[in-house]
């Protein structure tokens, strides 16, 4: 047998073969991408450089999907299905708790689990790609992505230490301004559900098995891989690892999912002043942003990045913190999704401070939607942007985000390969339009938590 | 795979928030889990400049993109009593200009050049960094030389940022019960090792630091003896080398400060100490002094310093491991969640931290009680093979994963350089861990676990008074 030990002798000795050979441009991202029988969706960046491979499943089964009265739903339905798989009888395969299970991903110096975010359940897979390894992990994931248990042991346990963590989360300053700032922007919205006490204690493992058995199909199933494995090589793991999930007839036969409804625009401006024991005061202002499909994408991107995204040099940071000493973290981001996520401007500072800062924000946001940046700023930007878009690519890590998000989003396949070209096109007139058709500084929701004229 | 908490004693400050928790993090997985095994593809190779300074190069060719940083062997463990913190704002300040770049333009222009940048402070270190094209290697290099030599700012500038510093300890600390009981704790621990101060400074001494303080720790510290620079990525090493002597090379050289030693005096006997603050959860860790791993050429004290990593990663290594197991699952659950940390390495004295949160209905002490319990197990019937296996797969395993990052690549190669390791530490410390025996194991875990060199923190969990006014109004009076 193959030891470990060899294998890593091994894969050194590949990697130096390969810097012998001189190293891969960055000209363009080659996205392999097909369809498999079962409707899964392939893509697939090949990357010999390191003996390790990257998979990542995404299903349309993010929280979006959580039932009004069971917010979480999504989460800790990914979450428990890593704790343990069923027995499988007729493969002669014993059951494994989460102990088993734990033991057995760090015997292969592999993992795999799952995740939701608001829009997705995504499973993600990293092994060694030496065929010892990767087949033994392919297969266990495979057998944990079809046969979880959702013990009821377990669940119990984990709610109840889920609970009590959101209970301590609740006296962090953080968190209580983020949940009101959520509820704000998007009220009764999926994306505004709040996981509580109650809606933890409304679920139950066979709500979590109900929802991953409609959900988690190979017909929904986008797979993107980055690593050291061929297409060939590619394709069999893929079809290996959505095998034991159960499959409709035809991929065509999967049946469309109910619609999620739009985020409904702010009709008017809100404000809360939260009473809070804490050492700085949370400020927050937003409202619903934009769509991931939005035509002012590339716009926006830009715009953001010289208001408050692009670290040190943003206006806000300027304004905020380098120019008045208020805060030491100042930002704003757009977190487009299916539906449209907010956009938020975020501070702390100390309470007696925290009135200023707002009005300070505010002026440079209201400015910045009426006026547009400056030629000098937009340049900036592009500079920064442009010139640095290697650095988005330079890691196995990177790639399989930014090709997941191809996946996910379907932009094209060359999306990277343009990407430079798309941000070089933005005007200014551009980002002033874009913003304000997307932003109004006179409906926005605000949060100041803590803040020194907090109401009672 | 497990990713632990970041621990208190490596808690590491950055200039900018996002990137924060990415750095304690990542402090504690190297602690925890050091480089690659064997023979890496293309050695890094170390220089020393005409001045004194060290030059680290490590080229990965994979894409066009490098990383440059300055390592200064100087963090908050050099500060004296009365000024803590001024390493860290040293940092903030270092991006406030110099004769030649006016305040904001070092960030104006390596974002021109599509970089991204930090710097961090830590109790041993500090470090600046510049991700970039790796076409811009010499623009960076320029900057950050220039910086380094000719830092000058005007006095109004250190007013504001030293704002910007006190909302940052607001932030990470005083909002957080957690991290004030660990600064709590630290200074129990410690009596006389400067580790005992919080790496961004007690508040009062943030409050009475002058522009002054700042000037002067840099002159002294931040000499070409005293620092490297590290440059990983798509780089051709000849190249990198003519660079570093034409830019930093030729810096003039000044001698370094006297180091004091301010060793610790070893502790006799248990100390406790009880913590209040408002939060809904208590907690309880138990910070146990050990020795360090000084040297490849070391005795007894390294072979100890390597089985307790080993014992960290056997009780918490990975999921489902000891501490798990037996603190936070069943029907008699103590804890909602328990972990294991051992120091390894470092400038000054290490600890290996056990700590746990109660489960609902139980006790500090039972949790306290219960951790202690899983290293006596192992004192009395050892680990087994198939655990040893385990972790020391895991090492391996992750040490191809972590050739994915230039980036950490070389922040690895500069914290070796900090403790005076050499350029393969990393590796050299997998080999070392491989070798380590289930008999060491059982060993350390019979041999340092006593009361005598223990300092334990509790967590007390006080009600959020939601209607009292916020704490630090006053504060606002001194500005």
């Amino acid at each position: 047998m193959i030891t470990l030990k060899k294998i890593v002798k091994n894969a050194f000795l590949t990697i130096a073969a390969f810097f012998i050979c001189g190293h891969a441009a960055m000209a363009a991202i080659a996205i392999e991408h097909w369809t498999q029988p079962s409707g899964a969706q392939v893509f697939l960046v090949q990357n010999h450089a390191i003996p390790m491979l990257d998979v990542q499943l995404d299903f349309d089964a993010g929280s979006r999907r959580d039932p009004a009265n069971q917010a979480g739903l999504a989460s800790v339905t990914a979450s428990l299905s890593g704790m343990g798989v069923l027995a499988n009888p007729s493969r002669g395969e014993p059951a494994l708790d989460e102990n088993a299970l734990g033991e057995a991903w760090a015997d292969l110096g592999a993992s795999f689990g799952g995740h939701a975010s608001s829009d997705r359940m995504s499973f993600a897979l990293r092994s060694l790609t030496y065929p010892e390894l990767l087949g033994k992990a392919v297969d266990l994931a495979a057998r944990q992505l079809a046969e979880p248990a959702f013990p009821e042991d377990i669940w119990q346990r984990e709610r109840e230490t889920m609970i009590a963590a959101l209970k301590e989360a609740n006296t962090r300053p953080a968190t209580v301004a983020q949940r009101a700032f959520d509820q704000a922007v998007f009220g009764s919205h999926p994306y505004g559900y709040e996981m509580t006490e109650d809606s933890l204690k409304r679920i139950e493992v066979g709500h979590m098995a109900a929802f991953y058995r409609q959900l988690i199909q190979p017909c929904r199933a986008k797979v993107t891989l980055v690593g050291a494995i061929n297409r060939s090589q590619a394709d069999a793991m893929v079809t290996q690892l959505l095998a034991r999930l159960p499959a409709e007839a035809k991929a065509a036969a999967c049946p469309a999912l109910p619609e999620v409804a739009e985020v409904a625009p702010l009709a008017k401006a809100s404000e809360q002043r939260i009473a809070f024991d804490s050492a700085q005061a949370h400020v927050l202002l937003g409202q619903p942003g934009y769509k991931r499909d939005d035509p002012d994408y590339f716009a926006l991107l830009v715009g953001n990045y010289i208001l408050g995204g692009g670290g040190f040099v943003s206006r806000l940071t300027n304004e905020v913190r380098e120019k008045r000493g208020l805060s030491y973290s100042v930002y704003s981001y757009f977190s487009p999704g299916l539906h449209a996520g907010a956009f938020t401007i975020g501070l702390q500072t100390r309470p007696d401070q925290a009135d200023q800062a707002l009005q300070v924000s505010r002026e440079v946001l209201s400015r910045f939607v009426a006026d547009g940046p400056t030629q000098a700023e937009l340049q900036a930007a592009k500079d920064n942007l442009i010139g640095g878009f290697a650095l988005r690519l330079d890691s196995n890590r990177k790639l399989l985000d930014n090709v997941a998000n191809i996946a996910w989003s379907a932009l094209p396949l060359d999306y990277l390969d343009h990407w430079t070209q798309h941000v070089q096109q933005i005007t200014v007139a551009d980002i002033k339009a874009a913003f304000q058709r997307k932003l109004q500084p006179g409906k926005m929701a605000t949060v100041v938590l803590g803040g020194a004229s907090a109401a009672r | 795979m497990k990713h632990k908490a970041p621990s208190f004693l490596l808690h590491v400050l950055s200039r900018f928030g996002a990137a924060s928790l990415l750095w304690a993090t990542l402090a504690t997985v190297n602690a925890q889990v050091p480089s690659s095994a064997e023979s890496p593809p293309v050695q890094a190779q170390q220089f020393t400049l005409a001045n004194g300074m060290a030059l680290i190069v490590k080229p990965d060719r994979r894409a066009p993109t490098a990383v440059h940083m300055l390592w200064l062997r100087v963090g908050s463990m050099d500060e004296v009593d009365g000024s803590s913190g001024v390493a860290h704002v040293l940092e903030h300040m270092m991006f406030k200009g110099t004769p030649t770049v006016p305040a904001g333009e070092f960030s104006r222009r390596v974002a021109a050049l599509g970089g991204r940048e930090n710097a961090f402070t830590s109790q041993d270190y500090t470090g600046y960094y510049q991700q970039i094209p790796a076409a811009r290697l010499a623009d960076v290099m320029q900057l950050e030389a220039d910086r380094f030599a000719h830092n000058q700012w005007p006095d109004e500038e250190f007013q504001k940022e030293l704002e910007v510093v006190k909302e940052e300890r607001r932030m990470r600390t005083e909002d957080n019960p957690r991290a004030l009981m660990n600064e709590a704790l630290n200074a129990a621990v410690f009596v006389a090792s400067p580790y005992r101060r919080p790496i961004v400074g007690w508040m009062s001494d943030l409050d009475a630091l002058k522009p002054d303080d700042v000037r002067t720790f840099y002159q002294r510290w931040y000499v070409p003896a005293n620092a490297a620079v590290v440059v990983a990525g798509d780089v051709d090493v000849d190249e990198v080398r003519r660079l570093a002597e034409k830019y930093y090379g030729r810096l003039p050289n000044r001698a370094l400060p006297e180091r004091k030693p301010r060793d610790e005096p070893e502790q006799s006997g248990l100390k406790r100490i009880a913590f209040k603050a408002p939060a809904e959860q208590a907690m309880v860790t138990l910070a146990f002094k050990v020795p360090s791993f000084r040297s490849f050429e070391g005795g007894q004290d390294e072979t100890d310093a390597l089985a307790l990593t080993v014992l960290s990663a056997v009780l918490d290594g990975y999921s489902g491991a000891r501490l798990e197991r037996a603190l936070t699952q069943g029907p008699n659950r103590v804890a909602d969640s328990a972990g294991a940390d051992n120091g390894l390495w470092g400038r000054g004295p290490q600890l290996f931290t056990l700590s746990g949160v109660p489960a609902r209905g139980k006790t500090t002490q039972q949790v306290e009680a219960a951790l202690r319990e899983q290293v006596a197990r192992i004192a009395n019937e050892g680990v087994s093979e198939a655990e040893l296996a385990r972790v020391k797969t895991q090492w391996v395993a992750s040490a191809v994963y972590k050739l994915d990052s230039v980036f950490n690549q070389a922040r690895e190669l500069g914290t070796s350089w900090v403790q005076g390791q050499p350029l393969d530490a990393n590796e050299r410390l997998i080999e070392r861990l491989r070798a380590v025996t289930a008999d060491q194991v059982k060993a350390v875990a019979g041999k340092y676990f006593g009361d005598d060199q223990l300092t334990v923190a509790q967590l007390l969990p006080q009600p959020l008074n939601k209607e009292r006014k916020p704490r630090t109004t006053l504060a606002g009076a001194r500005h």
